[in-house]
């Protein structure tokens, strides 16, 4: 069973040992743009982030609800956005990673996500802890789920019409 | 400058994540998406020891934006971890795309833990 990941446009590691650091072997292998462009996309997302934690903060031992609806947003547009570059359009290469990886990587966290739930436990609030734990697995879930299928049916009823 | 801390963090966490990725699927040919996995789980083991640093007063604000929301943020995904589990039950392999999210979830949380611990152990 081949990985169901769609690398195949981005060049393989060529010419330069495995030994090398990663980003040695990122950059031999022509990958300064893609680079560049998750770097800008991440930045963006984090600050959009930080932007929403500023608007909404959450107070100790509260639902920490900006990060779950930070993530299901996320979680929602990469779910059109892989649809429409693989089904759609046909993308320029540094779209993918800018959108993709940068934006909605930098946007969207695992780690605030896991702390978050560590400090509700620790703090004495582990039903909210819980409670947060499986609201956010479920709201990304289906958050994607539902978002690439609607992507899907839309384009798909396009193109029949 | 709150904002130059977390962009300066996430300019380095963002295209770390995607290097590391990058690196962990080309070493392995099972279906699970490790690469996502590791980002995720050092950004938790990373932000829980912040998160203990802060609590035990041996790291700053700045540095909380920096390290925790810059770094640790753009470092982890949910996005990516999502689509890769559609991806995997979409694929007919829904024992993985569970095996992952429970894996991610459980090690992550577990990481966390460690984390913090560390932060006490060392500066409590």
């Amino acid at each position: 069973m081949t990985a169901p990941r769609d690398q195949a446009t981005e060049p393989t590691v060529t010419g330069v040992g495995r030994s090398a650091p990663a980003w040695r072997r990122g950059l031999a292998d022509g990958q300064a743009p893609v680079i560049a462009v998750v770097a800008a996309g991440g930045a963006l997302g984090a600050v959009a982030r930080y932007g929403a934690s500023l608007l909404w903060p959450t107070a100790e031992g509260a639902f920490p609800w900006t990060t779950l609806v930070v993530n299901a947003t996320g979680c929602a547009v990469i779910g059109v956005f892989m649809v429409v570059i693989t089904d759609l359009w046909a993308a320029h290469r540094l779209v993918r990673p800018f959108f993709g990886t940068g934006v909605l990587g930098g946007f969207t966290t695992f780690s605030t996500y896991s702390v978050d739930i560590q400090q509700l436990v620790q703090s004495g609030h582990a039903r909210t802890g819980l409670a947060y734990l499986a609201a956010t697995l479920l709201a990304a879930l289906a958050a994607v789920w539902l978002a690439a299928a609607a992507t899907r049916r839309l384009i798909s009823w396009r193109r029949t019409k | 400058m709150n904002w130059l801390l977390v962009i300066a963090g996430a300019v380095v966490g963002a295209p770390l994540r995607y290097l590391t990725d990058r690196a962990v699927q080309a070493r392995h040919d099972t279906v699970l998406p490790w690469g996502t996995f590791v980002v995720n789980v050092t950004g938790c083991l990373v932000l829980g020891l912040l998160s203990g640093a802060v609590t035990y007063g041996a790291a700053s604000h700045s540095v909380q934006l920096l390290v925790g929301t810059g770094f640790c943020g753009a470092l982890s995904t949910y996005s990516t971890f999502s689509y890769e589990t559609l991806r995997l039950a979409e694929a007919g392999a829904r024992f993985f795309a569970a095996a992952n999210v429970i894996a991610s979830v459980v090690t992550g949380l577990g990481a966390a833990f460690i984390g913090t611990a560390v932060a006490q152990a060392m500066w409590s």
